[in-house]
């Protein structure tokens, strides 16, 4: 009992510094290969190739004044980084990152805690996410922060429900809620490795998969809540100092979050060959952040209309679509 | 004292403790935070009769959709705390004050005597190991509540063309005054915010 309790601490440590330490490096990345597409250098001067820069930007933002502007509403104000940070950080507590292996006698499972329904997990997680957002824009007495707030709750509750459709296909072919099991249901049969991966039975519940992620977690180019050229900062316009760096790396850390669950539903997990299973799931997270960054320096913001018309008229059809004619082919297959 | 037991006591004193700060606040978000504090706490009651799939679906649906929903109604109606609610009743609504808990008290101790416990449950776990898995509800909901299932759908939709015909007839009447040629009070709900 006292040793699970130990391993258990000991994982959630281990992969509470790695998730910080890639939102931290998450920044660098999109900097780096923003600048480079655009033809730009990136930051260049802390350390080398600018490798330190995260560590500037974490020391500036300790050290700025912690400003509260007058009229907020105390309570709720001091709560909203907090409560867009926990959910993010909770998501990575079902996500295998490895298979299991033996430490010290000890038989260690490569997940914090391997959840029967873990799917339904993530789902609970990222639904709390948008209070954060909902919170801090109330609370601060501003129309832009208001304005991003509202944009912002519209826009994850519509997403939401394409985002869950999406994988649904998956859950009916697989037959499983847990993250382990459909992780192991990809395993490589033949050389061929990834012909097991959902992403070849599932392609178009993959499609909408990273579309909805990337409207889920408000990046560009469905970053309305935020858009700097209408709103300021969007909802977190009053937030200054450590609370609006909470908010920041929540962003961050969401990405993440999203890229590992898309990693483990989509691109089987951890399986691959030849090389360790943590390096694969870390080169499929680092794929998904890649595409992320590729998307914002490529594409113009939606306006807001064509975004809520795009998801609910082009996205949440298609997700049916892909549930039913999955359900279908399962059905009609025998399996 | 188990673990078990320990969790318990401190999650259902922290849901009746949500419950009832819900009730007494003035501040409607406040209200709206305390009944999301005792919904996770209610889920962990869940978690811990092995109900794992009723406490996640607890969370999604009720603190990550209806509650969210309730929070951005009282951001656009930009509710702020409301002075008027502490007049004092009228005599009648003491009257009510004391004997709708009442009522809702003993209804619910014949529930949970009558349907829920008939054989005595031993310890906080229950025994049955599929009770409340996916399976089970799944099982459940497609063949001998199919009917009622059915039947609570159509009840939402009619809730939801009743909500909306509510909504027009307010919209219907400045229409007529501003006197405008155009369609431009037709534009679909989702575009209001942007």
């Amino acid at each position: 009992m006292l040793e699970m309790i130990l391993i258990t601490a000991v994982k959630v440590f281990m992969v509470l510094s790695a998730v910080l330490t890639a939102c931290a490096y998450s920044t660098y990345l999109e900097r780096k290969v923003v600048a480079h597409m655009q033809h730009r250098v990136g930051p260049l001067y802390a350390g080398p190739y600018g490798l330190l820069q995260p560590l500037a930007d974490a020391v500036k933002l300790a050290f700025k004044e912690d400003l509260v502007p007058d009229n907020v509403e105390r309570v709720t104000y001091a709560l909203a980084p907090v409560a867009s940070f926990v959910p993010a950080i909770l998501i990575f507590a079902v996500v295998p990152f490895s298979n299991g292996f033996t430490w010290f006698g000890y038989d260690i499972p490569g997940v914090i805690s391997d959840l029967n329904i873990g799917v339904l997990y993530i789902f609970a997680m990222t639904s709390l996410g948008v209070y954060g957002i909902v919170l801090a824009g109330w609370s601060s007495p501003s129309k832009y922060s208001m304005m991003g707030a509202i944009r912002s709750s519209a826009q994850m509750i519509s997403y939401e429900i394409s985002y869950g459709l999406s994988i649904i296909g998956i859950l009916i072919i697989g037959n499983t809620l847990s993250l382990t099991e459909i992780v192991a249901q990809q395993a490589a049969e033949s050389w061929v490795f990834f012909g097991n991966w959902y992403i070849v039975k599932q392609p178009l519940g993959f499609l909408l998969y990273i579309t909805c992620a990337i409207a889920e977690t408000n990046r560009a180019p469905f970053d309305l809540p935020e858009a700097e050229s209408e709103l300021v900062g969007g909802y977190h316009t009053e937030y200054s100092s450590m609370r609006f760096s909470m908010f920041f790396i929540a962003e961050y850390a969401y990405m993440l979050g999203v890229a590992a669950v898309g990693a483990t539903l989509f691109l089987g997990g951890w399986n691959g060959p030849f090389l360790p299973p943590v390096i694969w799931f870390l080169i499929k997270v680092f794929l998904f952040m890649f595409l992320y960054i590729w998307l914002r320096a490529t594409f113009p913001r939606f306006r807001y209309d064509q975004l809520m018309q795009f998801g609910w008229k082009v996205l949440f059809p298609l997700a049916i679509a892909n549930t039913m004619g999955t359900a279908v082919w399962v059905v009609l297959s025998g399996q | 004292m188990t673990l078990d037991y320990a969790i318990f006591l401190i999650s259902a004193a922290v849901a009746v403790f949500g419950a009832t700060m819900m009730i007494m606040q003035r501040n409607p978000v406040a209200s709206v935070l305390y009944l999301i504090l005792s919904l996770v706490a209610q889920a962990v009651v869940y978690v811990q009769l092995g109900a794992l799939f009723l406490g996640a679906i607890l969370i999604v649906v009720y603190a990550g959709a209806i509650l969210v929903l309730f929070l951005f109604v009282i951001m656009l109606l930009n509710l702020r705390s409301n002075p008027e609610l502490s007049a004092s009743l009228p005599p009648l609504g003491w009257f009510t004050k004391v004997a709708v808990p009442v009522l809702m008290v003993v209804e619910l101790y014949f529930v949970v005597d009558r349907v829920i416990w008939p054989p005595v449950p031993t310890g906080i776990v229950g025994k049955n190991p599929d009770f409340g898995s996916v399976e089970t509800v799944a099982t459940m909901m497609f063949t001998d509540y199919m009917y009622p299932l059915q039947l609570t759908g159509v009840l939402l939709l009619v809730a939801v063309v009743g909500a909306v015909v509510i909504a027009r007839r307010e919209s219907a009447e400045p229409r007529k005054t501003t006197a405008s040629p155009d369609n431009r009070n037709e534009q679909p709900i989702d575009t209001v915010a942007g």
